[in-house]
């Protein structure tokens, strides 16, 4: 009796274990405010965003690389999303090459109403991303409402982040 | 030869600062590098990984240190951005009691279970005291 229990204990323990994904990690940064940068917009000269110029919208920051294969899976969804005007997606092009991200964005349709050029990752670091692409929703006081790392898939749209803009936005 | 010896004096005494200023902030990086893990290749810190973040992290950890931050002051600037899962050391809280004590619990539990059984032994040797004066009579050869 008391093997089997002993068995069963850490059967259960490991399949826990097993069926959790060590990549997903929870945010520290959800119900914070969204780090501060000033950076340059990639394909318009001398143009500059920072966060504070989104205060009053709920917007999307989305990171992407033109090296990141992960940024392909999502892309069509994306472009479906910015279509349907939900609310503004931002582009953070994340450690690319000075060039690399315009060329992609030409070649393969652009979702973004900008993005922001990172070469060097120190945004993103700010932000607390470790792996390409990640998703924050960031509500209309410029606090981190939602964090996802990992390419959005329709059920997280539709599921998640719409119902939450939706209810951010007080519809 | 008097005024070789002492711009050789005067380069060294330049240099030498720097370079022992170089060492000693390699060493803190490094110390502070050690305490955090890598979240592309979690097995590692970012000391031992060669990871693109590993890298970007070490170099953020190394411009903190330089720009006068405390090693405390950088593990916190981690953990606020990375969560906890960054260190290697997790901190003491309510949710962590168990990590940490877990354990001991765990041994506390084996060492009971032991004891108990190693209390009921004597009954079992007091049966082998009868045993071995029936051995004994067999290995005199009485029987």
């Amino acid at each position: 009796m008391v093997p089997l229990l002993l068995f069963l204990t850490v059967a259960a323990f490991l399949g826990v274990g097993l069926n959790r994904n060590p990549r997903e990690l929870p945010s520290p940064l959800v119900g914070k405010l969204a780090p501060q940068f000033d950076a340059a917009v990639i394909g318009r000269q001398g143009e500059r965003f920072s966060p504070r110029g989104m205060v009053g919208k709920v917007w999307l920051l989305n990171v992407w690389a033109s090296w990141c294969t992960s940024c392909r899976l999502e892309h069509p969804l994306l472009m479906q999303y910015a279509e349907q005007g939900i609310a503004p997606v931002v582009g953070l092009n994340y450690k690319d090459k000075d060039g690399a991200g315009v060329q992609w964005l030409q070649r393969h349709g652009n979702p973004y109403a900008l993005s922001v050029f990172d070469p060097e990752g120190r945004i993103g670091i700010d932000y607390g991303v470790y792996g390409v692409p990640e998703t924050f929703v960031i509500d209309a006081d410029g606090v981190i409402q939602l964090r996802h790392a990992g390419p959005i898939t329709k059920e997280l749209l539709d599921e998640r982040i719409t119902p939450l803009i939706k209810k951010l936005n007080g519809a | 030869m008097h005024n070789r010896l002492l711009i050789t004096l005067l380069a060294t005494s330049l240099a030498g600062p720097a370079a022992a200023f170089d060492a000693a902030l390699d060493a803190r990086v490094d110390a502070v590098s050690q305490e955090l893990r890598c979240l592309v290749c979690q097995n590692q810190t970012i000391a031992d990984s060669q990871a693109d973040l590993a890298v970007d992290l070490r170099r953020q950890v190394r411009e903190m240190l330089v720009a006068g931050k405390s090693e405390a002051e950088v593990v916190r600037y981690m953990t606020e951005r990375y969560g906890d899962f960054v260190v290697y050391r997790p901190p003491l809280r309510a949710d962590t009691l168990l990590l940490w004590f877990g354990p001991l619990i765990l041994f506390g539990g084996g060492l009971m279970l032991l004891m108990r059984r190693v209390l009921k032994l004597p009954a079992a040797t007091a049966l082998a005291a009868h045993d071995r004066a029936h051995a004994d009579k067999l290995l005199d050869g009485e029987d």
